[in-house]
């Protein structure tokens, strides 16, 4: 405890919303405070770069859906995780589970003699379960041989690059147009509606949104929900609670890839047509769910923001990429950075600032805040079980 | 004939193994400590690319990896500062390194890719040797000296270490930084002698393997020298055996191995397993 003057500084089991809200936003201002020093040191003024940004997503009226189309991807691989990290799952395979889910896609598009109007539908239930089926394999390791989930998402992610690689110059490379290493034009049953002048598919959006609506309905209010908040935030009482940690982690899982491959299954038929290479059906959006999730703080509703927030810093790279002559990998300095003063400034929500005038001389004693019930969701200390 | 290939093979793994063995080696210590630092591959793509634009201007390779190992060391003491001194997620830190060192190097190598190096260094070179060398070392002072018995105890019971006067904190700040300065001398390997030019992204997952030979080795430096052999092998093959499997499949074996070796390893008795404070941040005097 430490006295500034009326002020008094705390700690603070469970730090109150807008505080959350006033930290993580001095994160991202400090993480774009340090991306500027580096654009300056590159000889591009910070200024001008950030305004050229500007003025190139928001503040460009036929830019600005762009920043939407990219969130799509990002808000269903982000509020996946965030369903994953509640139950303490580390999944950082969205990637190859969103790559799944496009394989999935091309495959029911191209191949499955379906009537018009059950291929969309088709690609996305095919595309939910191809993303769920690559989640299976590491979360069956973490829960039956505690193999560490990180390393083998992770490894899951390249798998399924060179699988897509694979895919695309050998069995399935198209017989349209020859040298090039993609599958043939999907047929337009399997093309997603856009709005009207933007690459916006909507379906897949309307996904995304009703999949965090229901999530944050599930979390708060099933059973499943509560044994998924129970065992993340405190595994040892989930046992005392008759809660099952093997059932409960991979539902949390499956949901989690399984919406990872609903983005691949958007990518797909809402923009490329086509199964193409792995680094252009997906700039990465798996990765950067992490911290749409991360930022989210475990609300499935709050990821809605974040994945729009991300989708701005995505489109802000195709930006600089044209603008300013910068490779599109400028986009993860942005995230590295972001998650850097995230995490950094985590220990300042362990505290709070109280106003509490100095007693007269005769004064009692200043009696506590109200007691809160509600936290973060992200408990304080996430320790990653370790394989051992 | 099979004698010479097996031979042609094994110099091959000696080669692609000699980076994964200097990360592996480097991360072993950091993890030693209670420190799990993700962001391998983030340092080594660094090391890659100030390696090869220092090796480039000054002509001398020598100094880029010297160059690359000082990279290597900065960028991990971004990780220290924000796992020990702010007590922040280590794996998501990790993780951001990652992010930040692929990206970074993306934006200072654009116009560097294409240009061939003049002077390298030949891919079994003195660094394959010294890695080996290092392993024994490293592997002596871990359970033969004092120096070794102290990080040890600050990753299985930094309480206990810090009630014996040990410095928790700066422990765990050296055995980081020595992991990155070794990390970033393993990406310069890849941009200076295995293969002499700059690529985007041309460590290619290498990083995540050395983490992956770190569990693999139970944290062991000198069983780190077989798996880096093994996964250099995989690694070689991988290339190798593209007459008559398609290559694709092929460059996802050191992938797939992995997580087989994961799986294979992880039933261990009690002491081979990970340090018991890995990822733990450490305060003192704090439950």
């Amino acid at each position: 405890m430490r006295r500034l003057g009326p002020w008094q500084i705390d700690r603070d089991p469970a730090p109150r919303g807008w505080w959350v809200l006033v930290v993580s936003l001095g994160a991202i201002a400090s993480a774009f405070l340090a991306a500027g020093a580096l654009f300056w040191a590159f000889g591009i003024g910070p200024a001008r770069a950030y305004s050229t940004i500007f003025l190139g997503t928001l503040g460009d009226a036929r830019a600005a859906p762009e920043v939407l189309r990219q969130a799509i991807p990002l808000l269903l691989c982000g509020v996946g995780l965030v369903m994953a990290f509640r139950a303490q799952f580390w999944n950082i395979g969205a990637e190859g589970q969103l790559l799944a889910g496009a394989v999935a896609a091309a495959g029911v598009a191209l191949f499955a003699p379906l009537p018009a109007p059950l291929v969309v539908p088709a690609m996305f239930a095919a595309g939910f379960a191809a993303g769920a089926l690559w989640g299976l394999l590491p979360t069956l390791l973490r829960l039956k041989l505690d193999v560490n989930e990180v390393l083998s998402t992770l490894m899951m992610n390249y798998i399924a690059l060179f699988f897509v690689e694979w895919l695309i110059h050998g069995p399935w490379k198209g017989q349209e147009q020859r040298g090039f290493a993609y599958t043939d034009t999907l047929p337009p049953a399997a093309w997603l509606p856009l709005l009207p002048g933007t690459r916006v598919h909507w379906v897949t959006l309307a996904l995304g949104l009703a999949l965090a609506g229901g999530l944050a309905f599930l979390l708060a209010r099933t059973k499943l929900g509560f044994e998924i908040r129970v065992l993340g935030q405190n595994p040892t009482a989930s046992r005392y609670a008759g809660i099952n940690p093997l059932r409960t982690t991979l539902v949390a899982m499956l949901i989690s890839a399984g919406a990872a491959g609903l983005a691949g299954v958007g990518e797909v038929a809402g923009i490329h047509h086509r199964l193409l290479a792995p680094d252009q059906i997906s700039l990465g959006y798996g990765y950067a769910a992490i911290i749409v999730a991360w930022l989210a703080r475990g609300s499935p509703l709050a990821a809605v923001l974040t994945a729009l927030f991300l989708g701005l810093i995505f489109s802000s790279g195709d930006v600089m990429k044209v603008t300013l002559q910068m490779p599109f990998r400028v986009t993860d300095i942005f995230n590295g950075l972001i998650l850097f003063f995230l995490i950094g400034s985590e220990r300042l929500l362990t505290y709070r600032l109280r106003r509490v005038p100095r007693p007269a001389p005769h004064a009692t004693a200043v009696s506590p805040g109200p007691e809160r019930q509600t936290g973060a969701g992200i408990p304080e200390e996430t320790g990653v079980a370790e394989s051992k | 004939m099979i004698t010479e290939w097996i031979l042609d093979t094994l110099i091959r793994a000696l080669a692609v193994g000699t980076p994964l063995l200097w990360a592996a080696l480097g991360e072993i210590y950091a993890e030693r400590s209670g420190v799990i630092n993700l962001g391998v591959e983030g340092m080594m793509i660094l090391g890659a690319f100030f390696a090869f634009a220092v090796a480039h201007t000054s002509g001398n390779p020598a100094l880029g990896l010297l160059v690359a190992g000082v990279v290597g060391g900065a960028s991990a003491l971004l990780h220290a500062f924000l796992s020990v001194t702010l007590r922040a997620n280590q794996y998501v830190s990790g993780l951001a390194l990652a992010m930040f060192g692929l990206g970074l190097a993306g934006v200072l190598g654009r116009g560097w890719e294409g240009i061939p190096l003049l002077n390298t260094l030949p891919e079994i070179s003195g660094l394959t040797y010294l890695g080996v060398v290092l392993a024994v070392v490293l592997w002596f002072v871990l359970y033969h000296t004092r120096l070794g018995l102290v990080i040890r105890s600050t990753g299985e019971a930094p309480a206990a270490a810090d009630a014996l006067g040990v410095n928790v904190a700066r422990v765990r700040y050296l055995a980081v930084v020595f992991g990155g300065i070794l990390a970033g001398i393993a990406g310069g390997f890849f941009s200076v002698a295995y293969r002499p030019s700059w690529t985007e992204g041309m460590t290619g997952g290498t990083g995540w393997i050395a983490i992956a030979i770190v569990i693999f080795a139970g944290w062991d430096p000198l069983r780190a020298v077989w798996g880096a052999l093994l996964f250099g092998a995989l690694y070689y093959l991988s290339f190798r055996l593209q007459t008559w499997i398609a290559p694709e499949a092929l460059r996802m074996l050191p992938f797939a191995f992995t997580i087989v070796a994961l799986a294979a390893t992880s039933r261990r008795r009690r002491g081979e397993g990970a340090p018991e404070a890995l990822g733990l941040p450490y305060a003192s005097g704090e439950k």
